[in-house]
């Protein structure tokens, strides 16, 4: 009799189910990427136009201060593409983070009223960032192309570091943004924390620069792993990469990430009563 | 028919944060500064536990709820705000989470809780019914397959692509709807949403409803306050009050107990309060009145009476002997004695009846009761039909009539307003 049913709802339950939920909506999380891409390039002119602006925009900057003004060494390779080959994971981290994070907030109409795993909605609005990203790919490759650099094989490997990036967002922006629904003024610390990401981040300046000393430890901020793969990829033996440094970053993502899921399946089921 | 919902002991606690004030969410400062003051008044030695349990308090929306739902069955969830109905359909719908108890479910459950959900007012109409269908549910070639209808039903084929958000009011509830009844789920779980939009859609939206379960053996679960609307949708009404399970029964019924509910602010609708007096004595060998109660037009025991309700006084009394000529009165009163209606036997109307010796029942109905919400007095008499010589008469009891809008204005008639109520019509004669 009790197997009849299809669905049970008990106290802590819920859980068992969970994968074959996510399954079973996937439509929607193509939708709802779907619906935030469309708003966003709603107003076409200036979606686009901001995402191809603000990273050439920082990229001059970069150029100026850390190459013209520090002088900064770039190891040979055109510094405004150094600086861009790092602005290309480096915004999308940003972006997704953001979005991420703010995420079950801007949506909470939905929380409260509809059910559907929440990780939906995390996963989804990434995905706009993902779009932003192939605009400053092409961006890239004119500039490439532009100062007549040709990439190498190693460029098959971009595939890889990307999901890096896409691992370190999503897992930093599965705890920022449960936290954020918990807490309502953590929002405050995203942008704060991608500012000083920024700096900490060998985005402007070459982690070649780094005393050697003190490069593995870097590698503990994950998304040194991610730039230095990039540069790696993009622009070839120029950055050669600090593999051990390179794994602790890895380990790291998957940690986030991991760390994230659980945390985000352990709030989960208070969102509605809380957001 | 199958049970398609089994809820069995269900409840949902909730914390409240008296010291976060009106935010319903946490800020982290308020956490950092009250750990630090709570480690400061521990390291000073201050520390007080009393004042930690004090910020929160538990707040039981729903307790020990369990009802079973059959497939088919179109059910109003009636109660007065903060009575759980929210809570529940939450639950149902599986927004959040219960605390105890356990609800099983078979078949997929929509909800259609609020117009407009997921609704994006940049998104054209067209837009918007693949995205709320998603968020409902339905995969793209389900859409695909209803969307004619879906349009159709709600009457925007003009402005698809126009952004939701210069759609009228009318127009973004119609579409809503329209995307939630073609949804197609085993059970709908609809809340409020007939609030809004203009009659003639309402109309059609109950029609719809009722379709979906009639026709298509869909289970509705329904929550309004519309008790009008209610009532020509669900056969069976749950009234819920202080998170807790009262009344589980015919509609009417239901929606009757209910605004004896509101009426009285405590509830007085339990099985015997259909007796409105009681001897609670035996009789004293003379004439004697020992009981008068409240029937329904169909025979059964009602709680209470309203402005234009058709019932019947079931008057329970006392002859020390057979009777043929003897005539009993009930009056209505008001409480300074006048009397604003008499309900005689014969000579004062045609009925005539022969009484036995010992305990007599006699039913006297009342067509559509003329009187305004109101309390008043009832008596009740015995008298010689041939002489009018008084054998029996005392004051009964109060006689309450509750509000009822019969001129379907949200304005009831009251006491204060008119002695009687009457139908009545005005027209404008244009020659």
């Amino acid at each position: 009799m009790s197997d009849d049913f299809d669905l049970v709802l008990e106290p802590g339950r819920g859980i068992r189910l969970y994968w074959r939920d996510i399954w079973q909506y996937r439509e929607l999380f193509f939708f709802l990427a779907w619906r935030d891409i469309l708003v966003r390039y709603k107003q076409t002119a200036i979606g686009i136009a901001w995402s191809v602006l603000r990273p050439l925009a920082t990229m001059l900057v970069f150029t100026l201060v850390f190459g013209k003004l520090a002088k900064l060494p770039s190891n040979g390779v055109p510094y405004p593409l150094m600086v861009y080959a790092a602005m290309l994971p480096w915004q999308f981290f940003a972006n997704s983070l953001s979005e991420c994070s703010n995420s079950l907030i801007d949506n909470s109409n939905l929380l409260t009223k509809v059910y559907f795993p929440r990780l939906i909605v995390p996963a989804s609005s990434v995905i706009v960032s993902v779009v932003d990203f192939g605009i400053s790919a092409l961006i890239f490759a004119g500039l490439m192309a532009w100062y007549g650099v040709a990439p190498d094989a190693r460029m098959l490997l971009l595939p890889p570091f990307f999901l890096m990036a896409l691992m370190t967002s999503f897992g930093a922006g599965l705890w920022l943004s449960a936290l954020n629904v918990q807490y309502r003024d953590f929002r405050y610390v995203v942008p704060f924390l991608v500012q000083f990401g920024l700096y900490i981040s060998p985005v402007g300046f070459s982690s070649t620069i780094v005393p050697e000393e003190w490069r593995f430890l870097y590698f503990l901020n994950p998304m040194v792993g991610v730039i230095d793969g990039f540069r790696w990829a993009l622009l070839g033996g120029a950055f050669p990469v600090h593999w051990p440094g390179m794994i602790v970053s890895f380990l790291l993502v998957v940690l986030l990430l991991a760390s994230g899921f659980y945390y985000f399946r352990r709030m989960e089921r208070s969102f509605a009563d809380v957001v | 028919m199958s049970i398609v919902i089994s809820v069995e002991n269900l409840g949902k606690k909730y914390l409240l944060h008296h010291q976060s004030g009106r935010q319903p969410y946490v800020a982290l400062r308020d956490v950092l500064s009250d750990g630090i003051k709570k480690l400061g008044r521990k390291l000073t030695g201050h520390g007080s536990k009393r004042t930690a349990v004090a910020e929160k308090e538990e707040f039981w929306a729903l307790r020990d709820v369990s009802f079973e739902v059959r497939q088919g069955e179109r059910i109003g969830i009636i109660g007065r705000n903060g009575a759980g109905k929210s809570t529940l359909l939450k639950i149902l719908s599986r927004i959040t989470e219960p605390t105890t108890g356990r609800v099983r479910i078979k078949g997929r459950i929509a909800s259609l809780l609020e117009v407009g959900t997921g609704f994006h007012p940049e998104l054209t109409g067209r837009e918007n019914i693949f995205l709320n269908g998603a968020i409902q549910g339905m995969n793209r070639a389900e859409i695909k397959k209803k969307f004619d209808e879906i349009v159709d039903f709600a009457e925007i084929e003009k402005f698809l692509d126009t952004p939701v958000k210069r759609y009228s009011s009318g127009m973004y509830v119609r579409l809503a709807f329209a995307v939630a009844a073609h949804l197609e789920p085993e059970i709908l779980v609809v809340d409020e949403v007939l609030a809004v939009g203009d009659a003639q859609f309402q109309k059609k939206c109950l029609g719809k409803m009722e379709d979906v379960s009639a026709k298509e053996g869909r289970t509705v679960l329904f929550v309004s306050h519309n008790l009008e609307a209610m009532k020509l949708l669900c056969l069976r009404g749950i009234l819920l009050d202080k998170g807790q399970r009262l009344v589980d029964k015919g509609i009417e019924e239901t929606a009757d107990c209910f605004e004896a509910l509101i009426q009285h602010g405590v509830f007085s609708c339990n099985p015997s309060s259909h007796v409105i007096f009681s001897k609670g004595q035996p009789p004293d060998g003379g004439f004697d009145l020992l009981e008068v109660s409240l029937v329904g037009p169909a025979g059964s025991p009602i709680a209470f009476v309203r402005t234009f309700d058709t019932f019947m006084f079931k008057v329970t009394f006392y002859s020390p002997d057979v009777y043929e000529s003897k005539s009993a009165s009930i009056f209505i009163t008001t409480f300074n004695g006048r009397v604003l209606l008499r309900l005689g036997m014969y000579p004062f109307s045609s009925f005539k009846m022969t009484w036995k010796k010992g305990i007599n029942e006699v039913l006297c109905q009342i067509v559509k009761l003329p009187l305004p919400a109101g309390s008043y007095l009832l008596r009740f008499g015995i008298c010689e039909s041939q002489t009018g010589e008084w054998l029996f008469e005392r004051d009964v009891c109060h006689f309450e009539v509750l509000s009822n809008d019969v001129y379907n204005c949200g304005n009831p008639p009251t006491e204060r307003l008119a002695a009687v109520v009457s139908d009545y019509a005005w027209q404008l004669v244009d020659d």
